[in-house]
């Protein structure tokens, strides 16, 4: 790497906006051509955000984009393409029944007489390409049957084929398994060779520092620290992710701890999650942390019934509930507020008293009829006790903003008069108003005896609010930290994997 | 820190206003259906004047009585985002079975119990084929639509049975304690009213409207979604069977070729009455309304001395598309329109 060189793609300054949430600021990144840099951060940190900018997905409100020095205004992914920004997804987006060669050049086939696609010609580019990055694939064969790794090295050489001088790669390396991980590390270091600039995005603090030059980490949607890898030890890298003021309130009254409500017990599901065993107490906030990906909402899917578990099982107030039954948990007294609001939580064209009273039509139900009135009444009582903001009960839920939805979900699952609720994400996406509202209420229902599970990916929120915090790892549950213990160091060494120092 | 502002409320400024109303009920589809059928009764009445009297009403409403029938189950299969397209093929397999049963000596009283069992069973097989495999049911039902008619053929053959006592046929064929509404209409209006009261008042009705809308969210709320679906199928079977055996007694003809291409004709009258074909919205009302206006400009067509009676099936199937149209571009415009009044509800990824 050449520190003077000037840089292939540099950002500088950018910011984005989306609506009143910031989700990029003082966007500065740059690389030079032979360098391997990372980008590092908590989830929602921003790197989704930058990366997007990079690639000409999304316009920055403010900022400049230079190529080679020279200004440029990245209009769609097709123009950063041309100038040779090339980003690679975890998932890689392959046709599974063409060949690997025909997937490389998709869109720009050699033409021979006539415009027929001159197949030769396409294999020997292919193949030399492929030789290139040092890998034995054959060109001719279908991507189907492909591992992901083999599919992400189709992604780079197609990457290539269009002349690609800045890759970009996001998480590359989370479905892939320690041998794979060592060749992609192999086509990348022959790329850098090459003179490529090459940006890796990972969670994995051990592989950042095993193939990376430099490092950009962000917080906050801001970039906050830019150095050589070697400046930095994988503590103070982490220390700088996280490293923010923890001056958010969090409201949280002291409960009176109960007999377990929820116990699982060595809960599997093959492939997402193994030996998943805890319990939660009357009265107590338990929170699961960890990485997106690492499992989480899994477990709460399996422990609800969405989800068919392989083994283990999981009680209620010691009573075994049945495997892969969502009416039998409800039943048994769970409640889950499931992470995506608008698929999964709330039915968005109905109004927002049917969708508060869905999980109550049977005791709404006289003869066989539900009675309007009471269902009115139920809803109108929850949105009083919510503080939801609507204009009438009849409209739409769709017509409600983020936060209020969030409230017709909670109160949704508030009128089952549960024993345990899970509440997957519970703030995400809501205004900071609503958020301390749903605090409080975490808290008072707590503190009313109702044990919480709570799944988020803020730390704050997860520091601020639980009495333990279970920590999980690619599918396991790799530390439990007591109120006391918990701090934001703690919790990212367990979710990044990071062995304690 | 995220910067982070309150967003600004929103749901409670939407002007209220005593306009509201006024406009809510205008903007209705069954508003629009209403004003459909006076221009129909007042443009019939122009091409004949027989169109508004008691006889064309029991003629017109007799023809269209199984079509009726099999619109109700169907108005919530449709709700509930399937769809059940076999059911012309079921109302055949249970008129040839009648014939069937007939020929081998069976009273009627014991024949049509088991048609509606055997047509329950055949809507059952399109339920189970949707929900345990995970079918689409536009595949399923087109693939049983051929197979149930197929087994028509294979039960009676090409021959036709007619020799029905005439005290049932009578039953089917004549008007209601001395009016002049058909029995067949009088049976549809009790199912309808069941109907209705099954999908706007009972939670398996709520539930079908929320499985229409959003499926998995249905689900997350601790709904029996395929139970649901299974008994929507089944229901349709049954309905289609029970149409099949009022065609055979009505025609007093019993055979395997009765009511074909019926089906483009259920699924118009469905849609028509505003049921959406993407699920979760719709009325039984609805769906009522569009068979009168169904039957109203059916029967218009074949009063009319100049227009061909082909025209009967081009008018239908440009309903079908208009009114799969007709919602669907008034909706565009009534989200343009409040995107316009409220950019604010827009909400960020």
């Amino acid at each position: 790497m050449n520190d003077r060189a000037v840089p292939l793609l540099e950002l500088r300054d950018a910011s984005k906006s989306y609506g009143a949430v910031r989700a990029l600021r003082h966007g500065n990144i740059s690389l030079r051509p032979g360098e391997v840099r990372a980008l590092v951060g908590e989830n929602g940190a921003g790197k989704s955000t930058l990366v997007k900018v990079l690639g000409g997905v999304i316009r920055p409100d403010d900022g400049d984009i230079l190529v080679d020095g020279q200004e440029k205004i990245f209009h769609s992914p097709v123009d950063a393409r041309n100038v040779g920004v090339a980003v690679i997804y975890q998932e890689p987006t392959l046709f599974p029944d063409l060949s690997v060669a025909e997937n490389v050049v998709m869109g720009r086939h050699p033409l021979g007489a006539l415009r027929r696609i001159d197949r030769g010609a396409m294999q020997s580019e292919v193949e030399r390409l492929l030789d290139r990055l040092g890998v034995g694939l054959s060109a001719e064969r279908p991507v189907r049957g492909l591992s992901i790794a083999d599919q992400q090295i189709v992604e780079i050489a197609k990457a290539l084929s269009f002349d690609a001088r800045i890759l970009i790669m996001d998480e590359p390396t989370a479905a892939l398994s320690g041998p794979e991980v060592e060749r992609l590390f192999g086509v990348v270091r022959t790329l850098r060779d090459h003179g490529a600039a090459v940006l890796f995005i990972s969670h994995r603090l051990d592989e950042v520092f095993a193939i990376c030059d430099t490092v950009t980490v962000m917080r906050d949607g801001a970039v906050v620290h830019d150095a050589p890898i070697d400046e930095l030890t994988p503590d103070e890298m982490v220390k700088r992710m996280v490293g923010r003021d923890l001056s958010a309130l969090f409201p949280k009254q002291e409960a009176q701890i109960g007999p377990p409500v929820l116990a699982v017990e060595r809960l599997t599901r093959e492939g997402v999650f193994f030996d998943v065993s805890f319990e939660v107490r009357a009265g107590e906030i338990v929170a699961l942390a960890g990485l997106v990906g690492a499992g989480r909402s899994e477990v709460a899917r399996a422990i609800f019934g969405i989800d068919r578990s392989d083994a283990g099982h999981v009680e209620v107030s010691g009573q075994r509930i049945p495997v892969g039954r969502p009416l039998a948990a409800m039943r048994a007294g769970i409640a889950f507020v499931p992470e995506d609001r608008r698929l999964q939580g709330l039915v968005m064209d109905l109004s927002i008293a049917r969708n508060a009273t869905l999980t109550r039509m049977r005791a709404l139900t006289r003869l066989g009829l539900i009675r309007a009135g009471a269902e009115n009444r139920l809803a109108r009582e929850w949105a009083e006790r919510l503080n939801l903001r609507f204009h009438r009960l009849e409209d739409p839920v769709a017509f409600l903003s983020g936060g209020n939805q969030q409230k017709v979900v909670l109160a949704k699952w508030l009128a089952t008069e549960p024993k345990l609720l899970i509440l997957d994400e519970p703030t995400r996406g809501i205004d900071v108003g609503t958020k301390s509202e749903v605090h409080r209420l975490m808290s008072e229902l707590a503190g009313s005896g109702v044990a919480v599970l709570m799944i988020s990916s803020e730390l704050p929120e997860v520091l601020g609010m639980a009495d333990r915090v279970l920590v999980m790892h690619e599918g396991r549950v790799t530390q439990e930290l007591n109120r006391d213990d918990a701090n934001e160091e703690r919790v990212i060494r367990a979710a990044t994997g990071v062995q304690a120092a | 820190m995220r910067a982070e502002a309150a967003t600004p409320q929103t749901a409670s400024s939407a002007a209220p206003g005593p306009g509201r109303h006024w406009r809510a009920a205008l903007g209705r589809w069954e508003t629009l259906l209403v004003g459909l059928l006076v221009v129909t009764a007042i443009a019939g009445q122009a091409i004949s004047p027989e169109f508004l009297t008691a006889d064309s009403f029991t003629t017109g409403s007799l023809d269209l009585s199984e079509i009726a029938l099999m619109a109700l189950p169907l108005a919530m299969v449709i709700i509930a985002a399937e769809i059940d397209l076999s059911v012309a093929s079921v109302l055949a397999l249970s008129s040839a079975l009648m014939g069937y049963l007939w020929n081998h000596g069976q009273p009627v009283e014991t024949i049509i119990p088991i048609c509606i069992v055997v047509g329950a069973l055949c809507g059952a097989s399109n339920g189970l084929l949707v929900t345990r495999f995970g079918l689409p049911s536009l595949a399923v039902t087109i693939g049983t639509l051929a197979l149930f008619r197929g087994l028509a053929f294979v039960v009676i053959g090409d021959e036709s049975v007619t020799d029905f006592p005439t005290t049932w046929t009578d039953r089917a064929f004549g008007n209601f304690a001395g009016t002049f509404i058909p029995n067949s209409i009088v049976l549809f209006a009790l199912l309808a009213v069941a109907f209705a009261v099954a999908l706007h008042a009972t939670r398996f009705g709520r539930s079908i409207y929320a499985i229409g809308a959003n499926e998995e969210a249905a689900y997350f709320s601790g709904l029996r979604v395929k139970r649901i679906k299974l008994i929507l199928f089944t229901l349709s079977g049954a309905v289609a069977a029970l149409a099949g055996v009022v065609i055979s007694l009505r025609n007093s003809t019993a055979a395997a070729n009765v009511g074909q291409g019926f089906e483009l004709t259920v699924v118009t009258a469905v849609l028509l009455g505003g049921i959406s074909i993407f699920g979760g919205r719709g009325t039984i009302a609805g769906v009522i309304l569009a068979l009168f206006l169904l039957g109203g400009i059916q029967k218009a067509l074949l009063l009319s001395e100049s227009i061909s009676s082909y025209w009967v099936q081009i008018v239908t199937g440009a309903l079908l598309v208009g009114s799969v149209l007709g919602p669907n571009v008034a909706s565009r415009v009534a989200d343009a329109r409040r995107r316009r009044s409220h950019p604010l509800l827009e909400e960020g990824p």
